[in-house]
């Protein structure tokens, strides 16, 4: 009776198929034993990533949004007919057809500063989130990994990192070596300095978690070794938590670079970044007030998508998110 | 538990040739059903589509009866009582009707259902911390559940009650296990802490869903025992749902086989067992190793798998992993109708043809361990079956 | 091997057990919380475990949650280390092996895991779930292919859908994509941890006859955990049943289901439901009280004793101090075959 010549190919196939609301089943299905009610159907675990993804409106919207922003900033900053660091000869202007966001008491284009600015800091929030996270997955895996010893020795280290007063430390840091080092590169090492360490315990915590799957027992009972174990079985499936929180990074670097930046350490002139345009802008705010609310609505809209799109990631990593959205 | 009690009074009218008919068994039942279920229906929509999850469940619940609902994974056997006690959440699309007592259940206010459930209809499931409070005592939390319903009870009383209900259920030591919390009991402990809450205010119906799935054998031998004699105490009618078959046999009175969100088979249990008149309840008790067997050659699975209940093909569900299946078959669902016995019903378009058998009939499932079917469209929701797992699909 | 001598009741006495487990030991250790961890007792998960395994037989390790089946499974493989005592498989002991040495062993002793839906790797694809193994062990080359596709035939599959991902099986198939993993190193034996007991009953017994069937083919040898006895009594060609980290019964299957002479056994038959209702109306229940006691505070003597209807209520007041003393060994006391406990008697139950 198996069905014969028709196996099953033809059942399964495309996004049309289907699945269940984890959301259906209320709180008395308790973890799985035995039984399981509903039926769900087929689609590649990347379909269905990018579906979950899709579905939350949220999320698209600010991807679409971020990746405007940063193709203006690339794009616009060298389109736009002045450059960041050009003297226009109009001062203190306030928005104008000629300058839509107005100009600075010496004379600069402020659209012009605010795409470099923009430009420059997702520039460093990409490269922390990079970093960060490199730094973070490495440390949380081994800890996760092989736990006991290395695992406390490093944890600990981990807590003395989140301990510190970072901000201030990174401050005195950055007016010491920033200044001589220069640039928005050594900005970008020092806040991957702190940035990686709530990134390693997330980690840790997956690692924990997955290297007690059953699938990684029957690696082991395989015979396989542990970088086989931790590359073809912990790493695919702790991505999702990485990269949620690599976005969550970059919201992070951002808003840190701005404060770093207000505080006077961060990226230094002729160069700029947004938040030195609105360290320069804080004074004007009352009586120019372009000067410092453009920058200040770019910051805010650039946090503001990341986070959302780590929110949507989030959902569309996680199977037991809602489905359901009726 | 006090067998045969009530004779099985559900009745069928379903056997027209409309296609597709809606279940009616249910309808003609006296007028001392205590709980009636009527072309029941729960659908869910997804963003893949409508789960149709329960299509349409009939029956009637006499009083003191035990109605045991057994079927696999999907077989909507536990949305089927989650929709009757209200606990559905509130996507869900709930149709057809459910009375208690004669009133009617479905649509009504969640105030008004609250004061249903607890006193009229309790709710066992599966996993006891479910229904219990982690941060009280449980001797309080029974006692709250009664003064809940009674406010007029003292709090004194409603204490004694809850001791008296612990130690009918067997907790050792009530008076002083009154005061312990959950995560001080063992698995079977807290069950029959649940169950003693589910008597505390003498409900007409019991719904236990899976009460022993999650427990060892001897302890689910306990736990029944429990359950009967809180029937026994509460003259309750219990609707026990299960995936197993044994333990149905102790403890039912009736059976009432679901496939694909459908009863497909209605019976007394001698009735099921012995002379089922379903090709899955034939399969499914072919299926099965037995304790009391012998020497017993190979089993007989059922070839395939359930189908997906999002865009169900029109036609009988089990129609693709049925042994009997014809050209019939795959265009009309097939209804509930009375076969052989007085009160026992099968939904199948050949049920006749093994009408003639007394006993299960052999040799329409082989003894196959192939399974062909290919990677199909259905299983389980992943977020369901380990809720705590980490980004795996 | 050696110690065949207190080894009793054997189907395939005569030939040399492909797996021999003596005094197998397994305690877990329970800390303390806080900085500093201080180990303040021990769970005594497998307790002085000893059984065979004979070419081509299946051998039950039957009893409830908790009861140290499935460590002593992992324990044999080595996935956790042993606390004590040996395992021998084809005459090397494994207990003193590194893992890199475990390698090799690995090739001829596998296992297929309960779960089907947390044994699989959801990011491989099935193909190369099967395939694992035989890079792991270098064996993949231009022919595993055909190998692959044999494989996926022999455990009832179809090998077009080799490139699918686990998810998209039903639990059936996904535990046979297992059953398939565990056979591409073309292993002597197979520990089964509850292959069946996460399906649902339909597909159950397919995946049986499967199991059935293979071993008839390739000749192997099965250490079958479960709880459920049904599936034993159908597959298993002797049975072991274990309570508290320690086998206290075992015998030929039709010897054990037809004169069971623990109390404990006798209890747990008679605590199986039967699908059959009027056999469940007639059926004498041995209901036992309470639950199992703490692996990390066994009780002293007989470890059953706190729950024994026997202990309870047939025993007189001198016997009992016995099972409170004395340890009963797993041997025969006239009953045919050996059981661990004072008073042993045969007792029909089904």
């Amino acid at each position: 009776m198996a069905s014969g010549p028709t196996t099953g190919t033809s059942t399964t196939g495309g996004p049309d198929l289907v699945e269940t609301p984890g959301g259906a089943q209320p709180g008395p299905k308790p973890a799985g034993v035995v039984e399981r009610e509903f039926t769900v159907a087929v689609r590649s675990q990347r379909q269905m990533i990018l579906r979950r993804f899709l579905n939350h409106r949220l999320a698209v919207a600010s991807l679409i949004i971020f990746i405007a922003l940063l193709m203006g900033s690339l794009i616009g900053g060298r389109l736009w007919h002045y450059g960041f660091a050009d003297r226009t000869g109009d001062y203190s202007q306030p928005p104008s057809l000629k300058h839509p966001m107005g100009t600075d008491d010496i004379g600069h284009d402020v659209m012009a500063l605010v795409f470099r600015g923009a430009q420059k800091s997702v520039q460093i929030a990409l490269l922390v989130a990079l970093l960060s996270t490199t730094i973070g997955t490495l440390v949380g895996a081994v800890a996760g990994f092989y736990r006991g010893r290395a695992d406390a020795l490093l944890m600990r280290f981990v807590d003395l990192v989140l301990t510190v007063p970072s901000l201030a430390i990174l401050a005195v840091l950055a007016s010491v070596v920033g200044s001589k080092a220069g640039g928005w590169f050594f900005v970008a090492i020092v806040l991957a300095g702190i940035t990686w360490a709530p990134i390693s315990r997330v980690v840790r915590g997956v690692f924990l978690s997955l290297r007690e799957k059953e699938y990684v027992e029957a690696a082991r009972a395989l015979g396989a070794n542990d970088r086989r174990i931790i590359f073809r079985h912990l790493l695919p499936n702790a991505l999702g938590a990485i990269i949620v929180n690599a976005t969550i990074v970059v919201a992070v670097a951002i808003l840190t670079e701005t404060a770093l930046s207000y505080l006077g350490v961060g990226v230094q002139r002729p160069d700029t970044s947004l938040g030195l345009l609105i360290s320069d802008g804080q004074g004007a705010a009352q009586t120019r007030p372009w000067l410092f609310y453009f920058p200040g609505l770019v910051i805010i809209l650039i946090a503001l998508t990341v986070n959302f799109i780590g929110d949507g990631l989030r959902d569309a990593f996680d199977p037991t998110q809602t489905r359901v959205r009726a | 538990m006090s067998r045969p009690l009530t004779s099985a009074t559900a009745d069928a009218h379903g056997g027209t040739a409309a296609p597709a008919a809606a279940t009616a068994v249910g309808h003609e039942a006296g007028g001392d059903a205590v709980l009636r279920v009527t072309d029941l229906t729960v659908d869910f929509p997804t963003d893949d589509g409508v789960v149709h999850a329960v299509r349409g469940v009939s029956y009637a619940l006499s009083p003191r009866e035990v109605l045991g609902i057994v079927g696999e994974s999907g077989s909507g056997k536990s949305v089927t009582s989650l929709a009757i006690i209200g606990l559905l959440p509130k996507t869900a699309r709930i149709t057809g009707s459910v009375r208690f007592r004669g009133e009617e259940l479905i649509g009504l206010p969640d105030k008004d259902m609250r004061k249903v459930r607890g006193e009229q209809i309790a709710m066992i499931f599966q996993d006891p911390m479910t229904s219990l409070n982690p941060v009280y005592p449980i001797g309080w939390q029974i006692a709250e559940g009664i003064r809940a319903h009674h406010r007029d009870v003292s709090r004194a009383a409603a204490r004694s009650r809850a001791v008296d209900l612990l130690a009918l259920v067997g907790i050792p030591h009530p008076k002083e296990r009154a005061a312990n919390y959950p995560h001080e009991f063992s698995g079977g402990m807290r069950q029959r802490v649940v169950i003693a809450l589910a008597m505390a205010n003498d409900p007409d119906v019991i719904i236990a869903d899976e009460p022993t799935t999650a427990l060892d054998v001897t302890v689910q031998a306990q736990i029944l025992e429990t359950l009967q004699k809180a029937q026994q105490e509460t003259s309750a009618a219990i609707v026990l749902i299960t995936h197993d078959l044994g333990v149905v046999a102790g403890v039912a009175d009736r059976v009432l086989v679901m496939y694909a969100g459908k009863p497909v088979e209605l019976g007394s249990v001698d009735d099921v067992y012995y002379r089922p008149r379903m090709p899955y309840s034939i399969g499914l008790l072919g299926s099965l190793p037995r304790l009391d067997a012998v020497d017993q050659d190979r089993l007989t699975p059922i070839a395939g798998a359930p189908p997906s209940l999002i865009n169900l093909p029109p036609g009988c569900p089990f129609s693709p992993r049925c042994p009997l299946r014809q050209g019939v078959c795959d265009d009309e669902e097939p209804a509930l109708r009375q076969t052989d016995g007085q009160a026992h019903y099968a939904a199948c378009h050949f049920s006749h043809t093994l009408e003639s058998e007394d006993g299960v009939p052999e040799g329409l499932f082989s003894a196959t361990s192939a399974d062909f079917s290919g990677p199909i469209a259905i299983m389980p929701p992943t977020g369901a079956v380990a809720p705590t797992e980490g980004p795996q699909s | 091997m050696t110690a065949t001598a207190e080894q009793p009741a054997s189907t395939a006495i005569g030939t040399e057990p492909v797996l021999s487990v003596r005094d197998l030991v397994k305690h877990f250790p329970i800390t303390s919380r806080g900085v500093i961890r201080r180990k303040i007792g021990d769970i005594h998960a497998v307790c002085g475990v000893s059984f065979d395994l004979y070419p081509r037989e299946t051998l039950g390790l039957v009893g409830e949650s908790g009861c140290g089946k499935s460590t002593t499974g992992r324990t044999v493989l080595q996935l956790q280390p042993a606390t004590s005592g040996s395992v021998v498989f084809q005459g090397q002991e494994l207990t003193d092996k590194s893992s890199k040495q475990m390698r090799s062993v690995r090739r001829d002793l596998q296992i297929v895991f309960q779960d089907p839906y947390a044994s699989l790797n959801p990011r491989m694809t099935v193909n190369d779930i099967v395939a694992e193994p035989l890079r792991i062990h270098g064996l993949h080359d231009k022919h595993s292919g055909d190998k692959m596709r044999e494989l996926f035939r022999l455990v009832g599959l179809n090998p077009e859908h080799g490139n699918r991902y686990p998810h998209e099986f039903s639990g059936g198939q996904r535990q046979r994509i297992g059953i398939a993993r565990a056979l591409a190193l073309e292993p002597k034996a197979l520990i089964l941890d509850e292959p069946v007991s996460a399906l649902d009953v339909s597909i159950q017994a397919g995946v049986v006859n499967l199991l059935e069937e293979l071993q008839d083919r390739l000749g192997l040898a099965y250490l079958f955990i479960a709880h459920d006895l049904s599936v034993v009594r159908h597959i298993a060609d002797r049975v072991a049943v274990m309570y508290l980290g320690k086998i206290v019964e075992l015998a030929d299957r039709p010897e054990l289901f037809d004169r069971p002479a623990h109390p404990y056994t006798q209890a747990l038959m008679s605590a199986i439901p039967i699908p059959d209702p009027v056999k469940e109306r007639e059926r004498r229940r041995i209901v036992i009280r309470g639950d199992v006691p703490s692996p990390a505070s066994p009780p002293s003597g007989c470890r059953f004793r706190t729950r024994c209807p026997k202990f309870a209520n047939q025993l007189s007041e001198g016997e009992r101090e016995r099972c409170v003393e004395e340890e009963p060994a797993l041997i025969e006391r006239g009953q045919g075959h050996p059981a661990a406990c004072h008073y042993a008697a045969v007792e029909k139950v089904l």
